[in-house]
């Protein structure tokens, strides 16, 4: 149904217009001064942009809109289990945001097909950019699922999305950089601060360095995520 | 199917299901046997839906066994799901499919094999009559068409038990028509479990009729064995001129329970219109007529009134609120 809705192909039209602006402005940059970080990791540094505005819109109706039209009612009745049917929405989400992401690798085609110029496309920070985006891609998307699940109002499992998804990622930069942590009791709280920053994580990505850690971070919040999604729908079922 | 025959197809003991302090369903029992077409009455909020939720595994009970041809609902889930079709209430259907992409996708999720799905898509869109709009999207169907999507849906399968929560509401009577002759068609091949609130339909189409009000069954039977049971009496209707004051003693020598209900004021001719009343179920319209015409009343009509089902559901819900008045319900008062 995803590829057959109109509404995917709008979507995937904005998500690469606005990403072909933020290319261009990028490149803009690059024109006019030497910089010292190669143009994919100043184009992966502003992902939490898309991640920010796609996301919600993306998962904000998978299980929202099952609830308000009660469509969740026979498709529960038919032999699948409420966590098939979390699994199957999180896996359409999950693969639909990837193919955007992946539509973007055309911008780099691009850039290599008339700039030919090797020192601006460096593979590197390329592959470590689509890595990172398709690791902590699994975590947003989860997230989007998760609140779509907590309401059967898509307006309101949108807005929850983007308050969840700004709180993980721009709330972690915040607790980082938060002086009040700094105390020596707050200590472990300070380090669990330190793993999750989505911002360093896209930075070692980009370097080359996968840390297990890492993918720890993102595997267990996706399960956790998931797993609350289909509590939630149980939930709402018996008090329904 | 590897059960042996003798399996109910729906089998349903001491039901309870308690919503946040609220009892819905209230110590329900029934059975229904195999191909038989069943009838599920109560006024709004009776626990026709609830129950009917519970059947189907998606909601469960608080306490009580269901089993559908034998298979326990509670333990096996699954087992049930693939014997069970069903319509909830108000026919939820996704908008933005095609008809035809609709039962492919539901058939895939139904686990009909893909060889088979084509031809029994066809079969059902000839069964609801629905070819043509096989390719329409289901949002800019009208009421009677979607409603019919849902009815195929709910046999494309090919499940031995069906369950509707009222398919024919909002329907126009030519299109309850087609929907009754549909449910009508499926009899004796599976068994049916409708709930509706248009009683002349269930009376046309339903082997049995369960009455359910506040949670509990107030009454079960064919149609005609419940007018029996609930109403408990017969009535006649005579329209007569003459010396009616010798009627009641005239209907007392026929049969002492046979008394006069209702009399209305004699009209231009001078005949009134009668109704009398017995508790005894034996017909005695010849011996009330042969009665009357001996003692020189002039009679004009004489009929034996059918009550309808109407009449027997107003009278099962009446007492059992009636019953219910009468003793404290806990449930409703924590």
């Amino acid at each position: 149904m995803l590829l057959v809705s109109p509404s995917t192909y709008i979507a995937a039209f904005s998500f690469l217009s606005l990403m072909g602006f933020i290319f261009t402005s990028i490149l803009e940059e690059y024109s006019k001064a030497q910089q010292n970080v190669s143009p994919a990791s100043a184009f992966f540094a502003v992902y939490f942009i898309p991640v920010i505005f796609m996301v919600p819109l993306l998962t904000m109706k998978c299980l929202a809109e099952e609830r308000r039209l009660g469509t969740i009612e026979t498709l529960l009745t038919t032999p699948v289990t409420t966590t098939e049917v979390v699994l199957g929405k999180y896996a359409a989400s999950y693969l639909l945001y990837m193919a955007f992401w992946a539509s973007t690798g055309g911008l780099f085609y691009i850039l290599y097909r008339f700039a030919g110029d090797a020192h601006l496309l460096d593979p590197g920070p390329i592959i470590g950019g689509y890595l990172f985006i398709a690791v902590s891609g699994l975590l947003f998307v989860a997230i989007g699922v998760f609140t779509s699940s907590l309401s059967r109002n898509q307006a309101v499992a949108g807005i929850l999305c983007v308050t969840a998804l700004a709180a993980v990622i721009l709330g972690s930069r915040y607790l980082g950089s938060a002086a009040w942590l700094d105390r020596e009791s707050l200590a472990p709280l300070k380090a669990a601060v330190g793993y999750a920053q989505i911002w360093e994580h896209l930075q070692d990505f980009s370097r080359g360095v996968v840390d297990a850690r890492e993918l720890l971070f993102y595997a267990s919040g996706t399960v956790l995520a998931l797993i609350f999604s289909i509590l939630s729908v149980e939930a709402k079922i018996l008090h329904s | 199917m590897p059960e042996s025959p003798p399996l109910p197809a729906i089998e349903v003991s001491r039901l309870v299901k308690t919503y946040a302090g609220v009892t819905a369903v209230n110590d329900i029992s029934f059975t229904v046997a195999r191909g038989e077409i069943i009838g599920f009455l109560g006024p709004n909020g009776a626990g026709k839906s609830t129950t009917m939720r519970i059947l189907t595994g998606y909601l469960p009970a608080t306490s009580g066994r269901v089993s559908i041809c034998g298979h326990p609902v509670a333990t096996e889930t699954d087992e049930v799901k693939r014997r069970v079709g069903y319509m909830p209430e108000n026919n939820p259907l996704p908008d933005d499919m095609r008809v035809s992409e609709y039962l492919y996708f539901r058939g895939r999720l139904k686990e009909v094999p893909r060889p088979m799905l084509g031809s029994r898509i066809d079969e059902v869109l000839e069964l609801c009559d629905l070819k043509r709009v096989r390719h329409k999207i289901i949002g800019k169907l009208s009421k009677g068409f979607r409603q019919r999507v849902g009815i195929a849906e709910s046999v494309l399968a090919e499940p031995p038990v069906i369950i509707m929560d009222e398919p024919t509401i909002g329907l126009d009577p030519h299109q309850i028509l087609i929907v009754r002759d549909l449910i009508a068609s499926l009899r004796g091949r599976m068994t049916v479990l409708i709930s509706s609130h248009i009683l002349p339909e269930i009376e046309m189409t339903c082997d049995r009729v369960l009455i359910i009000n506040q949670g509990r069954i107030v009454a079960q039977g064919t149609p005609s064995e419940l007018r029996r049971e609930v109403l408990g009496q017969s009535a006649y209707e005579i329209e007569a001129a003459g010396a009616l004051g010798a009627l009641p003693f005239l209907l007392g020598a026929i049969d002492p329970g046979l008394s006069v209900a209702s009399e209305e004021p004699a009209d231009a001719l001078g005949f009134r219109k009668i109704r009398l009343k017995t508790v005894n179920d034996d017909d005695v319209g010849e011996a009330i007529l042969r009665a009357c015409l001996s003692e020189g009343l002039r009679v004009r009509a004489l009929s034996r009134a059918q009550p309808t089902l109407e009449d027997v559901f107003l009278a099962a819900t009446r007492r059992s609120w009636d019953a219910v008045a009468g003793e404290p319900r806990g449930s409703r008062n924590p």
